[in-house]
């Protein structure tokens, strides 16, 4: 509201050519107006209230209140099962891809001849379409046939049975999804080559060494890079579902160890057609990851380092 | 590192570049091999008889290669009519994207409204609720327009835009010097005349970023197409080769044809549009 009486202020103050302008500006950028309220506050609002609804989509809807989600909470094992695997998969694999990520970006950053071609040779797998990655690592993972275990046969280590084990199907996907760390490693190493050389070089003249160099020059600096990449990542793996979908099996594989919360969503939705029940399930999902968002927003302060130049250089 | 560096005189400064050269190259090549040995295997497996699929211990060369599994995918499942439903998609979205994006990033970048940084903001902040809150309105309002089985819930959002690529192609368009815009009203260019014939053209690496990111996004895209589309003739590539799997769950080899054959095209892209591709996710990287 407040904003609106903004609005209508400011444009009583604007001269006639502004006034063009301005009705110009709302011109051009209407295609995304209209799609944010068509494809995205609307359905927004829309899954809001169809979370106190059961629906089948045929016929009408049936207001329930808030039955949906005291189901959701208190009697549904696949939801607590969908809650676990998740987390348990983003407290795998969102510190792992930092780690790799960045260590990969630091070989990557290395003034060697031809390191283009290894930074191709890195990133080509992130290119690889979801449905074909998957395809391949559930085909690399395979028991008695695959690759892996042919390969740790050689060393006389019997392995598991990865996709068919519960146990391993989450380690399985930790790993597909690594293979893709190409994707991240590039963003970390455009942050590695912001970092100004003068700081390495006045830490040299100090007598530092190449891992104290690392830890007190290279880490900092990068740290708004890894905030950023922790936010998406975080709501990246909330999503994860192609993969879980072909690895692990439409129904989240055996004991449902593979079943995603984005997979038991879909599995609701649009396999059992329970609309005013996935709604509920995506509206409970949807404020957890922003208030995790907005705890990582709020811890930002005591890690990550902004220097004020290169902040209002942005 | 630190028992290493009472060597270091001894090596001298060449012999520590070379040291150095020759640590860095090994590990260069071990993380290559890690990267590169599931390619390897799926394209391997790709060229391999039932038989060959199934040695143990496995192949790693197959001999003879069988070729003829490439056409064999062709056969066994309508992987053409795949191929060209993905492109005609991908198509659809890259005129959508750059349509739409280009008009919205000119409105953010360019010309001044009120309210224009509030908007902005809450553009960015889209970017941050994950899309699955929207996912079942969205196929409600699709099915209730009769439009499940058709590509028009996969096209149409894109002539609205997409934030990330209105970001990309706005801070770009914020980055070509008013003064042409100005030059040309003086001229008695109208708005349209600045957008179409000064900024559009300035703006075309920008607008590369676009169709790149666009053309990998919808070739792999997989959840949407499996909501939307139920006629086998209508399938993209990614869907197909997932209902592939569930039908022929043992011919492996055929299903590794078929995904080289996936990822040939994006593949493609990558080795043209590299340098583009590389440098638009540094942006993308700076960003936070």
């Amino acid at each position: 509201m407040t904003a609106l009486t903004r609005l209508s202020r400011s444009w009583t103050q604007l001269s006639a050519s502004e006034r063009r302008e301005a009705l110009a500006g709302y011109l051009f950028i209407s295609p995304w107006i209209v799609g944010f309220v068509v494809f995205f506050f609307g359905p927004i609002v829309a899954s809001f209230v169809l979370s106190f609804t059961r629906w089948n989509i045929v016929g009408s809807p049936q207001w329930v209140g808030l039955s949906n989600y005291e189901r959701i909470f208190t009697q549904d094992p696949f939801f607590r099962k969908a809650v676990t695997v998740t987390l348990k998969y983003a407290a795998i694999y969102l510190p792992l891809e930092v780690v790799f990520g960045i260590l990969i970006a630091v070989v990557l950053n290395q003034k060697l001849r031809g390191i283009g071609v290894f930074r191709t040779m890195y990133y080509m797998p992130y290119i690889v379409p979801k449905v074909a990655s998957s395809l391949v690592w559930v085909w690399v993972l395979n028991p008695r046939y695959g690759l892996l275990n042919t390969m740790l046969g050689w060393f006389g280590i019997e392995g598991p049975s990865w996709l068919a084990d519960p146990d391993w199907v989450l380690p399985s996907i930790v790993m597909m999804s690594l293979w893709g760390v190409g994707g991240s490693a590039v963003i970390y190493l455009a942050g590695l080559q912001n970092v100004p050389a003068q700081l390495y070089e006045a830490a040299s003249v100090d007598g530092a060494n190449r891992f104290q160099k690392f830890v007190r020059i290279t880490l900092p600096m990068l740290t708004p890079t890894i905030f950023f990449q922790l936010v998406l990542g975080l709501i990246g793996t909330f999503q994860t579902f192609t993969p879980a979908f072909i690895a692990a099996g439409r129904s989240g594989g055996p004991l449902q160890s593979g079943l995603f919360y984005m997979l038991y969503i879909y599995n609701r939705s649009f396999e059992s057609m329970r609309m005013g029940y996935g709604a509920a399930l995506a509206w409970i999902m949807t404020v957890f990851i922003m208030i995790l968002t907005v705890l990582v927003f709020r811890s930002s302060k005591y890690w990550v380092y902004y220097e004020a130049e290169r902040k209002r250089t942005r | 590192m630190m028992s290493r560096t009472g060597h270091l005189p001894r090596l001298g400064l060449r012999g520590l570049r070379r040291f150095n050269n020759i640590s860095g190259y090994s590990v260069l090549m071990v993380l290559a091999a890690l990267f590169m040995i599931p390619l390897y295997w799926m394209f391997s497996t790709a060229l391999k008889s039932p038989q060959q699929t199934f040695a143990i211990p496995p192949e790693w060369v197959p001999a003879p290669a069988q070729w003829s599994n490439f056409a064999k995918v062709f056969d066994e499942v309508p992987f053409a009519r795949f191929y060209v439903n993905t492109l005609f998609l991908v198509f659809a979205n890259i005129v959508g994207h750059l349509v739409s994006v280009t008009l919205v990033a000119y409105g953010f970048a360019r010309l001044r409204f009120p309210g224009r940084n509030v908007l902005f903001l809450v553009m960015l902040s889209t970017l941050m609720i994950p899309y699955h809150v929207t996912l079942v309105p969205r196929f409600i309002m699709f099915s209730k327009l009769g439009m499940i089985n058709s590509y028009w819930p996969l096209i149409l959002p894109a002539f609205t835009g997409s934030p990330f690529l209105i970001f990309l192609v706005r801070q770009y368009m914020m980055s070509i010097p008013f003064d042409l815009d100005e030059a040309a009203y003086i001229d008695g260019a109208n708005r349209f005349d600045v957008f179409w014939r000064i900024i559009l053209p300035l703006a075309r690496p920008a607008l590369m970023l676009v169709v790149v990111f666009t053309f990998i996004d919808v070739w792999n895209d997989f959840l949407q197409p499996l909501i939307y589309l139920t006629d086998p003739d209508m399938f993209t590539v990614s869907l197909g080769l997932s209902f592939f799997q569930g039908a022929r769950e043992t011919n492996w080899n055929l299903l590794m044809a078929g995904s080289v054959l996936a990822m040939i095209p994006p593949l493609i892209l990558f080795f043209f549009a590299q340098k583009q591709l590389i440098g638009g996710i540094s942006v993308e990287g700076l960003k936070g």
